[in-house]
């Protein structure tokens, strides 16, 4: 490319730990921007963590607040749990994106605004009677980097024949150029990538190229910026490594399920945002043993997933609340049939609609007792975006194991959030061990399809399998043959021998490991998605010498044997979440007497560990 | 693994079965005189002639009186949730295509709360055949007003007469897109058992409408029909490349009217009508059309009650289609390993 040959005279700085983010109108390919340079850093060898944070609208009107579209990245050289509290730089597109985002900049960090989208259209837009830029105030807070990308785009692309909205439509790669120089990316790869996104569309290839090369170059030959950056790469784990959704993950753990155990895998769905990625991705794994069914709405998902199951497949459903809500009486059937089912639900705000494209964690009491009659269910929470591919094998292998449905929560955060997957080697995966029963069971050679064995699982039967014929359904059965009984003592003991199944799956659920002080003052308890935020709070404060130690709960349901212990070790347990207060509830119920301090954020965003540990520090 | 996932491939020849074999043993509790006992019995006796085994047959169902049905069959069996048989059956038959699926349900399982799965399994032509037991009533929950109870009828629930319009079931199925849509009674035995055969020998969505008495909630409920007296007249048996007469002389009979664009009564032998003018009845038309026609006669004063195959067209099936596209995909991917499938996408190596 056409960057000066000789390397720039201007310094290059090392910087440790960056969080950029970027934001822009929906229209304005600010979520392409943020993973081209995710990948960008992600090659050159950092850790990283993603947030992407999209309006619920599709098309919402050019320049309003609501159509705000932004992508935070944070890149590191250590290892980093979280996409950053605030950003360090501010890439504003317009505006809205403006407005809506100024007050997370850090104080001291890099605004880098599109004036030429400061236009009085615009400014009235996003309901400024004065254009902002102008305030003085904005340079003593910030380091202000005013740059003309609408102007620079069309004059990059002057003579190219595309129309003005073509042209416009290139201006993300103006800023992604400019970050690219700015923090020393690899150029020639990213003009690859364009012109391989844009194979079929050669001239935009060609638009998109010359628009990222003049950011790039613009950030050379300007005088604007006194310097560039690098983060140099961290000390990861050997290995390969890719980059990686939640949603990403969780499709690819239940294909990996597929392909280890050479068996069917069976997803029933129903799009529902944030969990649709799922049912796409896996809708792309046919090759890989994955049927997918796209049903006519959440319980047909998950009928169509029992329905599968009864046949012998390793089925599962995703979904979000609303589905969730739907499907609870099925989760009742597949309770009461004792077959394997994974039901994911990615959490998002609510009740109802509440806010679909932004996270919560306020499915938790749902998914433990969200059903009519006796109806526990193993329940267990990925903790990060890659982790959400082991923990669909996991849930896939309790399931199997132990013949129930079991909840896996992500949540939206996890979902369109990405991190460093390393690949791992076929032998370091869960196994999931597949039986089905050939032979009859009962003493007079017939089959009793709930007699149990010593753990109180159920034999899988499965159509095709002559002499093993029978009947499954949701009336109460009776306690071996399976036949409908309508006897109380019957019942009572089917009640208490499933929830003493569901209970043994302990055995199978790791004690809950501290990172920090074994005892002492504070014990940080998390669940699921806050996993990162809670991790990286403890460290700090562990890092200011403070007694603050971390646990972290992947299983919720059974919980984990040493949990009590554990709680009953610190003089206080806080537990974090984004919901009001479900875990500590569960908490209190579940251990008397301990009562844990709520640490709680409703608005749609990830834990910020600042917030977190100021109010830490206050107990201590 | 491909297309079972139980490892059974290669049928053994068919043991010779006889309908006890399809018996589970367990005595059938539906009330006495119930219509349900006719269908069952005439299912038992069709299950040894479909030529599969019986270990992979299925029955679904949903709740209600007639969704006990797979309880008492000694086949695999699931019986579900209310309105929701189909979901469940679609998902078995497009993970297991090797199976042969049923659907057993009622009107309000089938119609009311089902509606949805109803006509969706129905339009992707999924090659499960649900058999919907008619007793225009909700039965297990003694006596209120379904969605095929006629106009004004009086039960629990509408103890003033239904305000609501019922559905017509079979034109519903063929809207729907059902590929196979026909109609049977319970007292009719050996129609029934012509019409069943003819569904389990179909490949494709099948919607079989049986018109069942509940002498406890909605006794008589066919009468109108089905009594000796009326019978010739009020029935209209339609059969495959033959024409559609009915009446006591057989000589009434449906003709396509081509000015008024209607289905019509006319009389052969009066008015210059002869044979040729009587429509002649062809259910394997890909266009519904005629057929729809033919089940809007139901309940149309002057017209008979149109029982028979209206539709029985070959479409290539959901689970067909599903499992091709597998195979494609194969085909042109090649078999992954799980080692490919793991580092598929953009990678990058730490040292
Ligand atoms: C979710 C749910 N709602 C309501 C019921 C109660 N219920 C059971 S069967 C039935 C109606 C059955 O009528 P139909 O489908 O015509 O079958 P029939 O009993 O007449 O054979 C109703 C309303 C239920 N079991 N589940
Ligand atoms: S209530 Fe009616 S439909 Fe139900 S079993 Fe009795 S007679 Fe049959």
């Amino acid at each position: 490319m056409s960057t000066p040959a000789t390397p720039s005279d201007r310094k290059i700085e090392q910087v440790d730990t960056v969080t950029i983010r970027f934001v822009g109108d929906s229209g304005d390919g600010m979520q392409l921007t943020g993973t081209e340079f995710t990948k960008a850093s992600a090659l050159a060898g950092n850790d990283l963590a993603t947030f992407p944070d999209y309006p619920a609208e599709i098309r919402a009107p050019a320049g309003s607040l609501f159509g705000v579209s932004g992508y935070q990245l944070n890149f590191s050289s250590r290892d980093i749990h979280t996409p950053g509290d605030a950003p360090d730089v501010l890439v504003a597109m317009n505006p809205a994106a403006f407005k809506t985002n100024l007050a997370d900049l850090k104080v001291g960090g890099m605004l880098i605004v599109n004036t030429g989208a400061f236009n009085a259209q615009n400014l009235e837009k996003a309901g400024y009677k004065s254009n902002p830029l102008d305030d003085a105030a904005l340079k003593q807070n910030y380091k202000v980097f005013a740059v003309d990308i609408s102007a620079l785009t069309e004059a990059a692309l002057q003579g190219s024949g595309l129309s003005a909205k073509e042209i416009a439509r290139c201006k993300n790669y103006f800023a992604l150029g400019l970050m690219f120089w700015l923090y020393n990316r690899d150029a020639e790869h990213e003009i690859g990538n364009i012109n391989k996104k844009f194979a079929k569309k050669p001239p935009i290839a060609a638009a998109n190229v010359a628009v990222f090369k003049a950011g790039y170059n613009f950030g050379e030959t300007s005088e604007l910026f006194h310097a560039s950056y690098e983060v140099p790469a961290a000390k990861l784990a050997p290995g390969v490594y890719r980059n990686m959704t939640g949603n990403y993950a969780t499709a690819l753990g239940f294909a990996a399920v597929a392909r280890q155990t050479g068996r069917q895998v069976f997803l029933g769905s129903y799009p529902i945002t944030p969990a649709t990625e799922i049912l796409q991705e896996m809708s792309n794994l046919k090759e890989d043993g994955v049927v997918t069914f796209q049903a006519e709405d959440e319980i047909a998902g998950i009928g169509s997933a029992i329905g599968a199951a009864f046949g012998g497949a390793l089925a599962c459903t995703s979904t979000s609340g609303p589905g969730l809500a739907l499907k609870s009486e099925m989760i009742g059937l597949a309770c009461i049939t004792e077959l394997p089912l994974v039901i994911v639900n990615v959490q998002r705000g609510g009740p109802s609609t509440g806010m679909p494209t932004k996270t919560e964690q306020a499915d938790l009491l749902f998914s433990l007792y969200g059903r009519h009659g006796e109806c526990p269910v193993p329940v267990l929470a990925a903790q990060s975006p890659a982790d959400c591919f082991y923990s669909a094998m996991e849930a896939m292998k309790i399931a199997v194991k132990w013949m129930t449905p079991v909840i896996l929560l992500t949540d939206g955060y996890l979902a369109n959030g990405s991190e460093p997957f390393r690949i791992p080697d076929p032998s370091e995966l869960p196994k999931v061990k597949v039986s089905y029963q050939t032979a009859a069971n009962g003493e007079a050679g017939e089959f009793l399809p709930y007699k149990r064995d010593a753990k109180l699982v159920r034999p899988w039967a499965v159509p095709g399998t002559a002499g093993l014929e029978h009947r499954v359904g949701g009336l109460e059965k009776d306690s071996l043959s399976g036949m409908v009984s309508y006897d109380g003592a019957n019942h009572e003991k089917m009640v208490r021998t499933r929830a003493q199944k569901v209970a043994n799956v302990v055995e199978d659920v790791p004690d809950v490991k501290v990172s920090g002080p074994e005892k002492g003052k504070v014990l940080l308890l998390s669940w699921g998605g806050t996993y990162g935020s809670v991790r990286t709070t403890a460290e700090a404060l562990q890092a200011e010498g403070k007694s603050v130690a971390h646990a972290h709960l992947r299983w919720l349901n059974p919980l984990p044997k040493n949990l009590g212990a554990v709680l009953r070790s610190y003089e206080k347990v806080v537990i974090p979440e984004v919901n009001a207060g479900q875990l500590a509830f569960y908490v209190r119920a579940s251990f008397p007497g301990v009562d844990p301090v709520q640490f709680n954020r409703i608005n749609g965003k990830p834990i910020k560990t600042f917030e977190l540990a100021a109010a830490v520090r206050e107990l201590l | 693994m491909e297309t079972t996932t139980n490892g059974q491939n290669g049928a053994p020849a068919l043991p010779l079965y006889t309908k006890k074999d399809f018996e589970s043993g367990v005595d059938p509790r539906w009330c006495p005189g119930c219509g349900d006992f006719s269908i069952i019995n005439q299912v038992q006796k069709l299950l040894p002639t479909v030529g599969v085994p019986r270990e992979k047959i299925v029955f679904i169902s949903g709740i209600g009186c007639s969704s006990r049905f797979p309880y008492y069959m000694n086949n695999y069996g699931m019986h579900t949730l209310h309105g929701r048989a189909p979901s469940f059956a679609s998902g078995l038959k497009v993970s297991r295509p090797d199976l042969m699926v049923w659907v057993i349900t009622g009107d309000g399982d089938a119609l009311a709360i089902g509606g949805n799965h109803f006509i969706h399994a129905m339009r992707r032509n999924m090659d499960i055949k649900l058999v919907m037991f008619n007793n225009r009533i909700y039965g297990l929950t003694k006596g209120q007003v379904s969605p095929t109870s006629e106009l004004g009828k009086k039960t629990k629930t509408t103890p003033y007469g239904s305000p609501d319009y019922p559905f017509n079931p079979p034109a519903l199925a063929l809207g729907a897109g059902a590929t196979f849509v026909a109609r049977t009674v319970d007292v009719e035995g050996a129609h029934m058992g012509g019409v069943l055969k003819a569904a389990a020998e179909h490949k494709g969505s099948t919607y079989v409408e049986v018109y069942q008495n509940c002498p406890v909630f909605n006794d008589g409920a066919y009468t109108y029909m089905t009594e000796k007296a009326v019978r010739a007249d009020s029935i209209l048996r339609m059969e495959q490349g033959k024409p559609l007469l009915f009446g006591k002389d057989g000589k009434k009979g449906i003709r396509f009217n081509p000015q008024t664009v209607h289905l019509e009564v006319v009389t052969v032998g009066e008015n210059g009508i002869t044979e040729k003018d009587i429509l002649v009845h062809d259910a394997t038309h890909e266009d519904p059309t005629i057929a729809f026609m033919l089940a809007n006669l139901t309940g149309k004063p002057g017209f008979p009650t149109p029982i028979g195959v209206f539709r029985d067209v070959r479409q290539p099936t959901c689970d067909e289609l599903t499992w091709q596209q597998i195979a494609e995909v194969k085909e042109k991917k090649g078999e992954p390993t799980l080692e490919k499938l793991l580092a598929s996408g953009e990678t990058w190596t730490v040292k």
